[in-house]
């Protein structure tokens, strides 16, 4: 651990790995359908990653990513349905020009809060602000009181309760219980066609490998173990002259940044937001999808997310009856048996033997035979 | 909005109200003490503590269905069974749960939290598999229906009144025994100091366990006293958990005294705003109201003062 470089050498060989299967792999072996599956599944890999870096790091547990994920979804989908809803598109509205749903609801002009949302550049800057902002907010509030623990976790879900009731009761302002649908075009660009799918698929992924870079970055620098050194033993590094709750706030306002750019991207890719990925079962499914993965991995975050929600759907389609029993033992096992998840299954497991393997090849020392392993054999 | 009623109509209303929320009341005090109990005493997270309160309320649908095909003569008095039938079901559930996964994670708080989720997911699915998905509700006996008339405008329904004398009855008994008795001595000791507690010779496994059958058993009370102001569904108790961490929070997590304050202002002032505004502006207000106080005063309203 000696080098700063933000990614060493077995880091490396991971994340191209994972490229090779996100942007080669998958993209050959799927049809559009599957594909658009995944890029559902990946939305929620962003979220995963920020709980990494909070939750596996910083020791904070928050239950209110979902809050997070929603307010960037929202902003995206607010910009989609603005274009969606042309006056040309909406003329058999009483009013037209406004959302469908704003016309349902006896809502004759634009709300105030709607209008920023004309603009796209406005859109991508909200996206990123307005959770960041808002997590700022909470987490000042909380850290420099030093609440923390289960304390933050109870009021993190809280907040998530509070937006999922506000989303739903106003319906005229943010479409209820139904959310925002039928979202069309992005700048003219219709995000609805196979071709546009694949295209969104590919700046999904781009998108997380950006976010798995900052997520190294972070990891590794001195900050990253400032978190770690946090986590295992908060008042050594308050005397140590830290100001811990600077970090704390800043590693939760990273993870909200990440779930919010997630959430975009699930506007984008699925065509609609709802209050159902807001609340507190969603959020918590986030978490679980990190300890799966691995609450300390970042590439193992993003491989449970794929596989927790891979098993979800195969599982709900064919066992409807079987899946929250398994969801729910998953998770029970999980965390009795195995606390780092996959990526400690690998870590544990796996990893030695494959060291094993690559590093019976080099040459040996002399008088020192090992039969076992011929030469030129692939480590794979 | 205030402004459209006179002063004596908003009396009415909120004496009114106030009544209406004692139920409610009641089903966050009942929550809250198993929970205050489990997480404020124990440390541990029960995410579960909603599917407990539902089997609580299923025993009760089950046991008023019995009375109701077998012994109708007996019907009004089978309120009282089921309130100890829910008792003993969710206590028994409890116990189970706690030897089973719990005790395997008292050094992990947080991780409690994950495992309890996964549980009510199990307990959720079970419910349905058990009793359907449908809701079901509990048909009340006589003379617990109707109200009585104080005064001409305001009238007080009378189970509102029963479930309230219960609650009061239960916290009094939960107080005595956390507080006065020597089981409760031990459970203060071992939560305070696990390793010393064993060392004096208490048997800290099985404090443990009837302290989380203690708490889960009040849940299955709380069912009992939920099935009068909902139906009962396999979600159902899903609903109820956040605000019940609240309630807990609220109060001071350690503090009996704080529960039973935090859930009275929690719940009256979501049934008085209730009158003026549609049920989830109410809601959404309270729970605004309940953070935001959470974040000026972290340590809740009645902090005990206590050395980490």
């Amino acid at each position: 651990m000696t080098d700063n470089r933000f990614v060493n050498r077995s880091e490396l060989i991971g994340i191209l790995v994972l490229a090779v299967f996100l942007v080669v792999v998958l993209p050959l072996t799927l049809d559009v359908f599957r594909l658009n599956l995944v890029a559902k599944y990946l939305t929620y890999a962003f979220v995963a990653l920020g709980l990494v870096i909070c939750w596996g790091y910083g020791g904070i547990l928050s239950l209110g990513q979902g809050v997070f994920f929603g307010l960037g979804g929202y902003c995206m989908a607010m910009f989609l349905k603005l274009e969606a809803s042309s006056v040309e598109n909406t003329k058999i509205q009483s009013t037209p020009g406004i959302p469908d749903f704003m016309d349902w609801n006896q809502i004759t002009a634009l709300p105030l809060f709607w209008k920023p949302f004309n603009s796209l550049t406005f859109t991508i800057a909200a996206i990123i602000l307005v959770p960041g902002i808002f997590a700022l907010i909470i987490g000042t509030a909380m850290f420099k009181r030093r609440v923390g623990g289960t304390y933050f976790a109870i009021i993190t879900q809280a907040v998530a309760a509070i937006l999922t009731i506000l989303i739903v009761g106003q319906q005229g302002y943010t479409g209820g219980i139904n959310g925002m649908t039928d979202l069309r075009t992005l700048k003219g660009w219709d995000i609805r066609p196979d071709h546009a799918k694949v295209v969104l698929y590919f700046f999904e992924v781009g998108c997380l490998f950006v976010c798995i870079m900052i997520a190294q970055f972070v990891r590794h620098s001195k900050l990253g173990r400032i978190l770690v050194a946090m986590r295992e033993k908060e008042d050594r590094v308050r005397f140590s002259g830290y100001s811990v709750a600077n970090f704390k706030i800043f590693a939760f306002c990273i993870a909200a940044v990440f779930a919010a750019i997630g959430g975009a991207m699930f506007a984008l890719n699925v065509g609609f937001m709802s209050p159902s990925f807001v609340g507190i079962v969603p959020s918590i499914e986030m978490v679980i999808y990190t300890a799966v993965g691995g609450r300390l991995s970042i590439l193992g975050a993003i491989y449970g997310t794929l596989l927790v929600n891979f098993a979800k759907t195969s599982l709900s389609e064919t066992f409807p009856e079987l899946w929250l029993f398994g969801l729910g033992g998953l998770f029970i096992a999980v965390v009795l048996a195995f606390p780092n998840g996959l990526a400690g299954i690998w870590g544990d497991y796996v990893q030695p033997r494959i060291d094993r393997l690559i590093s019976s090849r080099k040459p040996k020392p002399e008088g020192w035979t090992d039969g076992s392993v011929a030469d030129g054999a692939p480590a794979e | 909005m205030f402004g459209d009623y006179s002063l004596g109509d908003l009396g009415s209303i909120f004496v009114m109200q106030g009544f209406a929320g004692l139920i409610l009341f009641s089903v966050y005090v009942l929550m809250a003490l198993g929970l205050a109990i489990i997480f404020g005493q124990m440390g541990v997270i029960n995410m579960a503590h909603g599917e407990f309160m539902i089997l609580g309320a299923y025993v009760t649908w089950m046991t008023s269905n019995f009375f109701q095909a077998y012994l109708p003569s007996l019907f009004s008095g089978y309120f009282f069974l089921a309130m100890i039938l829910a008792f003993v079901a969710s206590g028994a559930l409890g116990m189970l749960v706690e030897w089973v996964l719990i005790r395997h994670l008292y050094k992990r708080p947080l991780d409690t939290l994950l495992a309890t989720w996964g549980l009510s997911l199990m307990l959720q699915q079970a419910y349905r598999s058990v009793f359907g998905a449908r809701e079901v509700g509990v048909e009340l006996p006589q003379w617990m229906l109707g109200s009585l008339h104080v005064t001409d405008s305001i009238e007080v329904p009378i189970n509102g009144v029963f479930v309230m004398c219960l609650t009061v009855l239960i916290t009094i008994s939960v107080a005595y025994v956390m507080y006065k008795s020597r089981w409760g001595r031990q459970v203060r000791a071992v939560v305070q100091n696990r390793i010393m507690a064993g060392a004096v010779g208490i048997n800290t496994e099985k404090v443990d366990r009837y302290t989380y059958g203690l708490g889960c058993g009040i849940a299955g009370v709380a069912g009992s006293a939920f099935t009068m102001i909902g139906s009962t569904g396999p979600t159902s108790g899903q609903l109820y958990i956040v605000d019940t961490f609240l309630v807990v929070v609220f109060g001071g997590a350690a503090s009996l005294l704080g529960t039973i304050a935090s859930a009275f202002s929690i719940s009256q002032t979501q049934s008085t705003l209730e009158f003026f505004m549609s049920g989830s502006m109410a809601k959404v207000l309270t729970l605004l109201a309940v953070v935001g106080i959470l974040m000026l005063r972290p340590q809740g309203l009645f902090a005990l003062k206590v050395r980490k």
